[in-house]
């Protein structure tokens, strides 16, 4: 084989691996809401029907509470992890901390970042049992806090690191302390530090490994901070493994409304990026 | 002295000071956050190491991880199927994953341009925010019958479908997207004239890729894969989906196994009722942790050495 045919022969090997790539996912997407479309169009009341303790061995009851329990669990985590991801990625700037101090944190956030969720997971549960507490929904919104708080410090001190240095030599000339110039430097990286947030909540809304133990797998409606709760992850791993074929074929329903959700929001955190883009000194105005 | 000049001073003065203090409370909030991530793994490596003692107490630590025997009814804790089952699917689907995501990032940095980089991009990108129960569900109408149904019988074996190259398969899929993005990054980081000279000097495409892009990107896809290692070790919801759950040393790829996160997910009911079970499942957490730290250390040394030797 000449050069050249190996040339054209390894341009079909990459072609047919990124095409194999995007159609798993085109697959993955498909199979999730057409199946998960039909089982919520032939039954939309299993979308809101309020479950009993039994409805895993009945197959009846829906998962509205998976739903709301998402939403009380994800959003306040994503309040508290953004408010110290923001903070934490501020002092790494060089203005507040050293360049030796902030390779090092970085390090140490990268380690985070990478560590199995389950394990965060586990480390709030050993907390739960040595203050004698019992799995609740406050303690699945600080399992899925420590969870973001790595991936949104990253992005948000990407975003700053980002920001033109402009901005800070602009502020501190007009005699702005360190806070003031910080607060102008988070308005100009605003488009990369949005984007961070809403990636953090799509990631801690579709992980189940933190909340399984630290949520407790309710069955009932969230009915106070510290009663036990479930998401929707955790709801279609359970419905997944359910030996009732009809709990079984909800899960697809759960599915449908997780995937749609998660796609929702990387569209959301596209749109926004552009939109919070003219905050940025010589970004597009709208 | 005249009154309102002094009025004005203290209101001035007054600000500065507000200003002041604002900067001074705000420093001491933003230095506790900064140290809050070392804060953060000291504390986990700390609870976990505590709570893992009672167990190493009871056994050496070679006992815990070579022994094939795990009972927690019979206070019997060997992890070895666990780590076999581990090391298996790690293997296996980095083994099938890695090439294929090479292959894309390198049409993605490379071959394509314009709407269709962006498009295709964007695609996988999305494909790295779907939760992982998602593809364990797909999973299970998917690629269990496809093994169960094709694979096994045409290899000659009797099997399910539910096992560690079902695992591998679909964590071969789901740390796919994130060996891509990052070396894609590592690719798109090199100075367009390293492809001008080797293309200069003769090369073809695919010769200036295999010996001159690959190599100066390699610490970048190196670590990428690294850490796609780590990934996939620290899986939890698509084994504990699809591996089914069995304690014992797994005689081929098709039969069933249990890894070390899939452990923890099965075995945390029995938490209350048997002494010795809640240390051994967090010394399983122990375990991950070390060995997913261990490979993220290995990674920054390993690209920081190669960043020397295949100096451009």
């Amino acid at each position: 084989m000449d050069r050249y045919a190996r040339q054209r022969l390894f341009g079909v090997f990459t072609r047919g691996a990124t095409a194999l790539v995007v159609g798993v996912m085109g697959l993955v997407v498909g199979v999730t809401i057409l199946r998960g479309g039909r089982v919520l169009l032939a039954d939309p009341a299993i979308a809101i029907t309020p479950p009993g303790s039994r409805y895993m061995l009945e197959g009846t009851g829906g998962f509205l509470h998976a739903v709301l329990g998402s939403v009380l669990i994800v959003g306040p985590a994503t309040v508290v992890s953004m408010t110290l991801a923001v903070s934490t990625a501020l002092y790494l700037q060089s203005d507040y901390s050293s360049k030796r101090f902030s390779d090092v944190t970085n390090m140490f956030l990268n380690v985070l970042w990478a560590t199995p969720p389950i394990v965060y997971g586990v480390f709030v549960l050993t907390i739960i049992i040595a203050i004698g507490a019992r799995t609740s929904l406050v303690f699945g919104i600080v399992a899925i806090a420590i969870f973001q708080y790595p991936i949104m410090t990253r992005y948000t001190d990407e975003a700053l690191r980002s920001a033109p240095d402009a901005v800070g030599e602009a502020t501190y000339g007009l005699g702005a302390t360190r806070f003031e110039s910080a607060f102008m430097t988070i308005r100009a990286a605003l488009p990369g530090i949005v984007a961070g947030i809403v990636m953090g909540f799509a990631r801690g809304i579709g992980d189940a490994a933190t909340v399984l133990f630290t949520a407790g797998r309710s069955t009932n409606m969230p009915a106070g901070p510290f009663e036990p709760a479930t998401t929707l992850p955790v709801l279609i791993f359970d419905q997944a493994m359910s030996f009732n074929a009809e709990v079984r074929a909800h899960a697809y329903a759960a599915s449908f409304v997780l995937i749609v959700a998660v796609l929702g929001l990387i569209l959301t955190s596209k749109l926004l990026a552009g939109r919070y883009a003219r905050f940025a000194p010589g970004g597009r105005h709208s | 002295m005249d009154r309102s000049t002094d009025v004005g001073q203290d209101q001035s003065a007054g600000r500065i000071d507000r200003r002041l203090l604002v900067e001074r409370a705000s420093h001491r909030w933003l230095q506790a956050a900064g140290y809050l991530a070392v804060g953060l793994f000291a504390a986990i490596v700390l609870t976990l190491v505590y709570e893992s003692l009672p167990l190493l107490a009871e056994y050496s630590l070679v006992q815990a991880l070579t022994s094939a025997n795990w009972d927690p009814a019979q206070n019997e804790f060997g992890f070895l199927p666990a780590i076999v089952g581990t090391v298996y699917v790690t293997v296996l689907s980095m083994a099938m994953g890695a090439p294929i995501a090479i292959l894309a990032a390198v049409y993605i940095a490379e071959y394509a341009d314009g709407r269709l980089k962006t498009l295709v991009s964007s695609f996988i990108d999305v494909l790295a925010a779907i939760p992982s129960v998602i593809f364990g569900l797909v999973a299970l109408i998917v690629v269990v019958p496809f093994v169960g149904d094709y694979l096994a019988p045409a290899v000659g074996v009797d099997a399910t479908g539910v096992g560690i190259l079902t695992v591998s398969l679909v964590m071969a899929i789901v740390v796919t997207p994130f060996i891509i993005s990052l070396s894609v990054e590592s690719l798109e980081a090199l100075p367009d004239e390293l492809r001008e000279s080797s293309l200069g000097v003769g090369a073809t495409k695919w010769e200036t890729i295999r010996s001159v892009l690959l190599r100066a990107a390699g610490p970048g896809i190196f670590s990428a894969m690294l850490l796609g290692f780590g990934r996939v070790f620290g899986a939890t919801i698509v084994p504990a989906m699809l591996i089914g759950g069995q304690t014992q040393l797994p005689d081929s790829v098709f039969s069933t196994g249990q890894t070390l996160p899939t452990l923890i997910v099965n075995d945390f009911g029995e938490l209350m009722s048997l002494p010795l079970t809640q240390s051994a499942l967090i010394f399983v957490g122990l375990v991950l942790v070390v060995v997913v730290w261990a490979f993220n250390f290995g990674a920054m040394l390993v690209r920081s050495r190669l960043q020397r030797r295949w100096q451009y």
